[in-house]
């Protein structure tokens, strides 16, 4: 076959994708270059907004809780557990999809279901950060924290906070409907029958992207 | 013949399997610790102070360095055609004139604004009022 030539300039010379790529893979890619674009605009609008305020709230002052912790100050650390699950949830998507290419049904299905598990873990963390966070009176439009120094806070970061992660929150869950449907996909045989698991890897590049984001939130409004 | 099976015929044989996901893997971990580390480090310096915003510098490139692993390994995009790689990435370039022009005017509305309307500034000097169980809950 002559695939193994890719950037030569016959690539655009028809016949062939010179993305050397499938047509839904490539959509995929579109689809979450535009979706970076989507959550670039939120992330940018909160550090605008950061940047034309007096004073923040200290994200160590917020972010400290960590279930059955009480009150204990322990900035980070909850969040950390979070990044770390979705990290590896990552993993093991890229292994299932490792899997797909060896044709291994049964490898897919296990990996799969290792990152179903990971993305539910994950929501279940943020649900019980959100429920926390708002028995301490914050949600949208109410700010119950000062800034850093003491001074009265606005509620654009909380109106921030919970729609970035919201958004983020459901990008994962839909990525866990998408994952699950995959699972019954690989467990119905359908892959083997097609002959390929490419499938198993748009709905990774998807899952990917997930982690990637959260990347940039936990960054963003934890770290910095 | 569709290109379908074809392009699955190629990229079966790049990248480097299971050993380069486990790199990764230490790699995005390490560099997950380092960040909580410098997180933690920062945690009791003056929110002015140069050595903060050095940091928080810091960090913004490891994470960068985080997004590049996960694209180019685990979305396997360092391993697609150029042409797709390009296609992908340039369009991102626009990050840095949206960073760059949104950050600045931010910071300018800030300071026009403290500038030309001082009860603004005097307002958000005033310390945030002690709140007590009942304003805690929600409408």
């Amino acid at each position: 076959m002559s695939t193994t030539v890719t950037t030569t300039t016959g690539s655009w010379k028809g016949g062939r994708s010179p993305f050397n790529v499938e047509y839904g893979k490539l959509m995929m890619w579109y689809f979450l270059m535009s979706d970076a674009f989507t959550f670039g605009a939120f992330l940018i609008a909160y550090g605008t907004t950061r940047f034309a305020t007096n004073g923040w709230p200290n994200p160590n002052e917020v972010f400290r809780s960590y279930p059955l912790g009480g009150s204990t100050h322990a900035p980070l650390v909850f969040v950390s557990i979070m990044t770390f699950i979705l990290i590896i949830s990552s993993v093991t998507m890229v292994l299932a999809v490792h899997e797909g290419h060896n044709m291994n049904r049964k490898g897919v299905a296990k990996y799969l279901v290792l990152t179903i598990i990971g993305g539910l873990a994950f929501l279940s963390c943020q649900a019980w950060e959100w429920t926390h966070l708002h028995s301490e009176g914050a949600w949208w439009g109410s700010n119950p924290f000062p800034n850093a120094d003491g001074t009265i806070s606005t509620t654009n970061f909380t109106n921030f906070f919970f729609t970035i992660t919201g958004f983020h929150g459901f990008h994962v869950f839909s990525g866990v409907v998408i994952n699950i449907i995959m699972l019954i996909m690989v467990l119905k045989g359908t892959f083997d029958r097609r002959g390929h698991y490419l499938m198993v890897e748009k709905a990774g590049l998807y899952w990917h992207f997930v982690d990637l984001v959260w990347v940039f939130v936990f960054t963003c409004f934890y770290l910095v | 013949m569709d290109h379908t099976l074809e392009s699955l015929e190629a990229e079966q044989h790049v990248g480097g399997g299971k050993k380069e996901i486990w790199r990764v893997t230490i790699i995005l971990s390490v560099l997950t610790l380092v960040e909580l580390a410098l997180g933690f480090s920062m945690m009791d310096m003056p929110s002015d102070s140069l050595a903060k915003h050095f940091i928080k510098g810091v960090i913004i490139i490891l994470m960068l360095a985080k997004a590049v692993y996960i694209v180019g390994f685990f979305m396997h995009l360092k391993h697609e055609v150029r042409n797709l790689i390009m296609t992908v990435c340039v369009p991102l370039f626009l990050f840095v004139w949206f960073i760059i022009a949104f950050l600045t005017d931010g910071n300018s509305f800030k300071n026009d604004k403290n500038k030309w309307d001082r009860n603004h500034e005097e307002r958000s000097k005033e310390p945030m009022p002690k709140q007590d169980e009942s304003t805690h809950k929600l409408e």
